[in-house]
C-alpha cells in the first residue's frame, strides 16, 4: 500500500445498511464479543487478543470476521444500545452473528450500525480488509465506502 | 442485497398474520436470509436458544418485544445456560439488580414456550436430534456438536435469530443446512501424536483449540484420531476450537457421520492436510492456556460444556473415596437432567460429601459463583481456560481431569509431565 494521502471510494457488499463514519482500528485476530469486549466501556478484554485494551467505541472496526460464541450477538446489541459499539464494521468475510447483534439494536433502537464485508470474491477495483489501516477516516453508505488517509 | 422469495405463509407471518411479535422474528429471519444471501427459507424441527444469558438491557427489551406481541415458538425448544442457579440459587454471588434481571429474563423464555433445560449440552438429553435434522441452534459447543456429531443440520446462529427462528419456524436457506457447505475445506492431521497421548482426555481440548487457532471459520476434516474416541472428548474438541476460532462443524474421519472417507467429508476435492498437529504444538498450547505459573492453587472447576453423566462418573473415579483439600473450591458444572441421573446412579451424594459443589443452569465462567476469583483456578476446559480470565479475572491452569483432582486433593497445582511427553 503506498503512503498517499488521498481519497479512495470503494464498491463493498453490504449485509447491513446503513451510513456511518468514524477512524478505522485495524484488528490482527477476529474478536468475540462475549469475553472479548466490554460493554461498559468498550474496551477489548480478550486476554488472547493481541490489541487487548483497546477501545472500539465509535472506531470503525476492520476485522476478518468475528470468532467464537453465539452470546456475540447480545453483547454487541448491547454495546450499540450503552454507545460504546464499533461506528460501522469492515470485514473480510461475512459474519452472521456480528450481523444479528447489528440488526437487533436496529430494531429495538433505531440505531444504525452497518456492516460491510469487502474482500471475499476479490475483483479489480475491490480492496481488501487489510487495505484500511488503524487511524484512516472511513465513512460507509450503502455500498460504497470511502477511505481517507 | 436481495431479498428472499418468500412463500404466502412465510410473507403472511412478515405482514403480521401471527402478530406484531412473530412479525419482528420475521423480520431479523429475512435480515438475515439478506445478509447471508440466501434464495429462500426452510422450516426447522427444533430450536436451542442461548439468548437466555443475561447481558444486559438489550435482552429483555427484545424479549418482551416478542412476547408483548404475542409470540410463543413452534418447535421443540431448549434453554441454554444463563445467569443463576435456579436449583442452587445460594450460590449466587451477584448483585441483586442483576438477578432480578436474569431471573426475569429466564422466566420470559419459559413464557413464550421454551423447556426449562437451562443446559450449554443439549446433545445429552435422552432424545436428541436425528441424522439430517434441520435445526436452530445457537451456542457455539452445541452448534458444533449437531453438526458434526449428530449430523444434524445448523448453521452457527447467535443470539436473537435462535428465538426468532423458534417462533416462525424458519431459517434462511443457507449456510450449514446445505449439502455443498458442510464439506471440508481444510485437512487436519493428528497421526503424527504418540498413541498414548491420543488415550488421554486433555488432548482432545488442545487439538481443538490449535484447530480453532489456525482453521478459523473453515470446516476441518481431521486425520488419525482414535477409534475409541468418545463423544465426551469430541465435544471437548469441538467447544475449544468454537473458543479459540469460529468453527461450526468438523469432520472425524471413519468417526463422524458425515465423514466415512476423507473423500467423502471433502465432497472429493482433494484432501491435502494443511494442517500437521505435533506434539510440541499440544504442549504450546496446553500452556497457552495456562497463564498462571506456581503450585498456588484456590479453585477446580469442571463441567464447560456441562459434564455428561459419564464425565462425573470418571471424577467419582478419580477421586476414589478421598477428600478435597480444606483451601480449595472444587465446581462441576452439568444439566439438571444429568444431575439427576448421575444421583440415581449414587454418585453425586458421595462427591458432595467429599466436598464437590455441583453448579446446574448455569457455568462458572458467566456468573459471580466462585468464592475466590484473585486465586489460580484449574480447569479441564480449554473453553473455560480461555474465557475465565477475561470474564471473571482468575489466573488458570488448564489440564487433564486426573490432573485437577489430585491438585483439589493436594491443594496445590500437582502436573503428570510424563502426560504430554514433556520429559
Amino acid at each position: 500500500m503506498s503512503d498517499d494521502v488521498g481519497i479512495r471510494k470503494v464498491a463493498v457488499t453490504a449485509t447491513v445498511r446503513g451510513s456511518a463514519s468514524g477512524v478505522a482500528l485495524v484488528l490482527d485476530e477476529p474478536l468475540s464479543f462475549w469475553g472479548g469486549l466490554q460493554t461498559e466501556t468498550g474496551l477489548i478484554i480478550d486476554q488472547h487478543h493481541p490489541q487487548r485494551g483497546e477501545c472500539v467505541a465509535g472506531r470503525v472496526l476492520v476485522m476478518d470476521g468475528g470468532r467464537g460464541s453465539s452470546s456475540a450477538s447480545s453483547v454487541l446489541a448491547e454495546a450499540v444500545r450503552l454507545g460504546t459499539a464499533p461506528a460501522a464494521f469492515v470485514l473480510r468475510r461475512s459474519d452472521e452473528i456480528i450481523a444479528l447483534g447489528c440488526l437487533v439494536a436496529e430494531e429495538l433502537y433505531g440505531l444504525v450500525t452497518p456492516v460491510v464485508v469487502c474482500g471475499e470474491d476479490i475483483v479489480s477495483g475491490d480492496i481488501v480488509a487489510g487495505d484500511i489501516v488503524s487511524g484512516d477516516i472511513v465513512s460507509i453508505d450503502a455500498e460504497t465506502l470511502t477511505i481517507a488517509r | 442485497m436481495t431479498d428472499p422469495d418468500l412463500t404466502a405463509d412465510e410473507q403472511a407471518l412478515l405482514d403480521g398474520a401471527s402478530g406484531p411479535g412473530v412479525a419482528a422474528a420475521m423480520r431479523l429471519v429475512v435480515g438475515l436470509a439478506r445478509a447471508m444471501g440466501a434464495r429462500h427459507l426452510r422450516s426447522i424441527s427444533g430450536a436451542h436458544i442461548d439468548s437466555c444469558l443475561f447481558h444486559g438491557q438489550s435482552g429483555l427489551d427484545f424479549v418482551r418485544l416478542l412476547a408483548d406481541g404475542g409470540a410463543t415458538v413452534v418447535v421443540p425448544t431448549t434453554l441454554n445456560v444463563s445467569s443463576l442457579d435456579l436449583l442452587h440459587p445460594e450460590l449466587y454471588r451477584g448483585d441483586d439488580a442483576t438477578r432480578r434481571d436474569a431471573s426475569a429474563l429466564m422466566d420470559a423464555y419459559v413464557s413464550l414456550g421454551c423447556e426449562p433445560t437451562w443446559t450449554c449440552a443439549p446433545y445429552q438429553r435422552e432424545v436428541r436430534p436425528a441424522f439430517g435434522e434441520h435445526l436452530a441452534w445457537a451456542e457455539s459447543n452445541a452448534i458444533v456438536f449437531a453438526n458434526s456429531v449428530l449430523g444434524a443440520r445448523t448453521h452457527r446462529y447467535g443470539d436473537f435469530i435462535d428465538i426468532a427462528a423458534a417462533v416462525t419456524g424458519r431459517v434462511p436457506d443457507a449456510g450449514l443446512h446445505l449439502d455443498a457447505n458442510r464439506w471440508a475445506t481444510t485437512v487436519v492431521d493428528v497421526t503424527g501424536l504418540a498413541p498414548a497421548l491420543l488415550q488421554t482426555d486433555a488432548v482432545f481440548p488442545v487439538i481443538g483449540y490449535v484447530i480453532g487457532r489456525e482453521c478459523g471459520a473453515d470446516i476441518p476434516a481431521i486425520v488419525g484420531l482414535p477409534a475409541s474416541v468418545s463423544e465426551d472428548n469430541l465435544k471437548a474438541l469441538g467447544a475449544a476450537a468454537a473458543s479459540s476460532g469460529s468453527l461450526a462443524m468438523f469432520h472425524a474421519i471413519g468417526i463422524t457421520p458425515e465423514a466415512p472417507t476423507l473423500d467423502a467429508a471433502c465432497g472429493g476435492a482433494d484432501g491435502q492436510p494443511s494442517l500437521v498437529v505435533t506434539a510440541d504444538a499440544c504442549r504450546e498450547a496446553r500452556d497457552a492456556l495456562s497463564r498462571a505459573t506456581g503450585t498456588a492453587l484456590s479453585t477446580v472447576s469442571l463441567g464447560t460444556p456441562h459434564y455428561s453423566v459419564a464425565e462425573i462418573g470418571r471424577l467419582y473415579d478419580a477421586l476414589d473415596g478421598r477428600r478435597v483439600h480444606s483451601q480449595i473450591d472444587v465446581y462441576v458444572s452439568t444439566g439438571r437432567e444429568m444431575l439427576t441421573e448421575a444421583q440415581l446412579r449414587g454418585w453425586v451424594a458421595p462427591l458432595e460429601q467429599a466436598g464437590v459443589t455441583f453448579v446446574t443452569d448455569t457455568c462458572t465462567y458467566i456468573t459471580p459463583i466462585l468464592r475466590d476469583t484473585q486465586g489460580t483456578a484449574m480447569t479441564d476446559s480449554a473453553k473455560w481456560a480461555y474465557y475465565a480470565p477475561g470474564n471473571i479475572g482468575v489466573d488458570v491452569v488448564f489440564a487433564s481431569l486426573s490432573e485437577c483432582v489430585e491438585s483439589a486433593v493436594a491443594g496445590k497445582v500437582v502436573r503428570d509431565v510424563g502426560l504430554w511427553g514433556d520429559v
